[in-house]
């Protein structure tokens, strides 16, 4: 195990994070802001409590999803193409470094960058409501296991796109929509028969339901459902990820 | 001699079909200097690509000090540097912060000291903290060749390094060559700077279409292919060459003030003092004489045209 070269992968990657530092965090922290005054205050005030939980409260879980999801997928995504874009991957080829290693270096890194802002965000959201967190175990466990799970997924990504374009049509056409239907912003069961039964099929209402589950105790589905779709998903994500190490997928001709 | 890499039927074709290699044997001596001459795509960078890990092989074997490039990749590539082509690197990375990172993703322990006396050596000191986008191309070339020495390896691969680089930034890497050299470093360069080749290399190898057309020392190589011509002024200008003379390689120029006798250093059959003997004899009356040798690169085209 080259532990030297995961070490130089992942402060390499968090240089960038540290650089961008006012961006990165600047960004989520004004767009969580502006969903509170929007959803919790100003509409928030006219929405009835979802199951014993303030509107306003009831939206926090969902909306830190939201900013992990898709922040894990753009950040891992990024990190391998970028490389890739450059032509500087040819270092990386050439090092004595095996996929699984650089595989650590990105995806370690990228998770991490999520984990801080979604701290972040809680802490903002801390400051329009008062935030409760019934079982702080669970809630660090989903959010932790939900940072790799799209962090790994993001590095498909970068993998596998070889154009801006690529890059970007999976986080906006797939991931956002599936966020907004997953249940971020209400209970699926303020939604008709069929459409509940529908809404099922959408991976992030497991996370979305167990992460909300781990503050309120309120969720869409049970917490054991959740738990197991998140590992899942990472079970895929990791499967997908063995067969482009042992194909040499889109990075050795 | 011993080898520190050993090539045995190394091909490659990519996925489009293309035959960038074909069956490709080569032992590269350890502490050598090897030029690989070829022309615009003739497999080349394929074969560093290969050896370095970029680019997989279709079929074959390489290693390095003993070991497979594929089952012992940690150890071989290791052992080895590598300075592109293209300058490709980070744009908003340190001089510093790339090289240092260069030096940890080979696992090789952190060492300041080393560091810092390289980028003295490559005239890099001063510059470590600029980011890579603020520096020249020349600089930027200095800098792969820094992050490809940071880990100290044994072979280092030079892939037309001198290609854009203006003459000073040339003159220091042959010195960093010779140095390195000096300490047992095995280099691997190509170049389409024949007068390089012909320079600093111990051997050469000249590749065509996928293929290595030969492998020598540079000295025997410009001794067995090389052809000499022997230049002969004369003293009063003649309108054809005498009849005696027609049975040798002799040519007379435009205004018949000069003839040229053109033959192969290693032919036994030549004989100059025969010829000299046969143009005194034919009545002609020399000024001056001189003799010219064919360079390197006369001799990789005539090679290279051969092939084709």
């Amino acid at each position: 195990m080259n532990l030297t070269a995961i070490k130089v992968i992942y402060f390499n990657e968090m240089l960038r994070f540290w650089k961008t530092l006012f961006q990165s965090v600047a960004s989520p922290v004004i767009s969580t802001a502006l969903y509170f005054v929007v959803f919790g205050s100003a509409i928030g005030s006219r929405i009835e409590n979802i199951e014993g939980v303030s509107y306003g409260l009831f939206i926090v879980p969902g909306l830190t999803m939201l900013s992990v999801l898709t922040q894990s997928i753009s950040n891992a995504s990024f990190g391998i193409f970028f490389p890739k874009f450059t032509g500087t991957i040819y270092e990386l080829l050439s090092a004595p470094v095996s996929f699984y290693e650089t595989l650590i270096g990105y995806v370690g890194a990228a998770a991490t960058k999520s984990l801080i802002l979604a701290t972040i965000i809680l802490a903002t959201a801390n400051l329009f409501v008062d935030l409760n967190i019934a079982h702080p175990f669970w809630m660090l466990g989903f959010l932790v296991l939900t940072c790799i799970a799209f962090s790994l997924f993001g590095f498909i990504i970068g993998l596998w796109a070889d154009n801006f374009e690529k890059l970007q049509i999976i986080p906006l056409l797939i991931i956002t929509p599936l966020v907004f239907l997953g249940g971020s912003f209400y209970s699926i069961s303020m939604l008709p028969d069929l459409w509940q039964k529908v809404t099922l099929f959408n991976p992030v209402l497991y996370l979305v339901s167990g992460f909300r589950w781990s503050f309120f105790e309120v969720s869409d589905v049970s917490v054991g459902i959740s738990l197991f779709m998140v590992f899942l998903f990472l079970a895929i994500c990791i499967a997908i990820i063995a067969w482009m190490f042992r194909t040499g997928y889109k990075l050795k001709q | 001699m011993d080898s520190i890499i050993s090539i045995q039927g190394l091909s490659k074709t990519y996925k489009s079909g293309f035959e960038a290699l074909k069956t490709v044997d080569l032992e590269i001596n350890r502490g050598e200097i090897l030029a690989l001459l070829g022309p615009n795509g003739a497999g080349k960078t394929t074969l560093i690509s290969t050896i370095c890990g970029i680019i997989s092989p279709s079929s074959g074997f390489v290693t390095v000090d003993g070991f497979d490039i594929i089952s012992d990749f940690r150890k071989t590539r290791s052992m080895i540097g590598l300075v592109p082509q293209e300058l490709t690197l980070g744009a908003f990375d340190t001089v510093w912060g790339t090289v240092r990172f260069s030096r940890g993703l080979f696992g090789a322990k952190r060492d300041d000291a080393y560091l810092e006396q390289l980028l003295k050596d490559l005239s890099l000191f001063d510059k470590k903290d600029s980011e890579i986008r603020a520096l020249s191309g020349g600089m930027k070339r200095r800098v792969l060749i820094a992050k490809a020495l940071s880990h100290q390896p044994k072979v280092l691969f030079l892939d037309e390094p001198t290609a854009g680089v203006d003459v000073e930034l040339r003159k220091d890497m042959w010195k960093i060559v010779n140095k390195l050299r000096k300490q047992g470093v095995t280099i691997i360069l190509t170049t389409h700077y024949i007068e390089e080749a012909e320079e600093i290399a111990d051997r050469v190898g000249v590749i065509s279409n996928g293929e290595l057309l030969l492998v020598e020392k540079k000295d025997e190589l410009m001794e067995s292919l090389g052809k000499k011509q022997l230049l002969i002024d004369l003293k009063e200008p003649v309108k054809k060459i005498p009849s005696t003379l027609e049975k040798y390689d002799i040519e007379l120029n435009e205004d018949g003030t000069q003839i040229s006798y053109t033959y192969v250093v290693k032919d036994e059959t030549a004989d100059v003092s025969e010829v000299l003997h046969e143009i005194t004899n034919s009545g002609l009356l020399l000024k001056d004489l001189k003799v010219e040798q064919s360079s390197l690169e006369d001799i990789f085209v005539d090679l290279v045209k051969e092939e084709s």
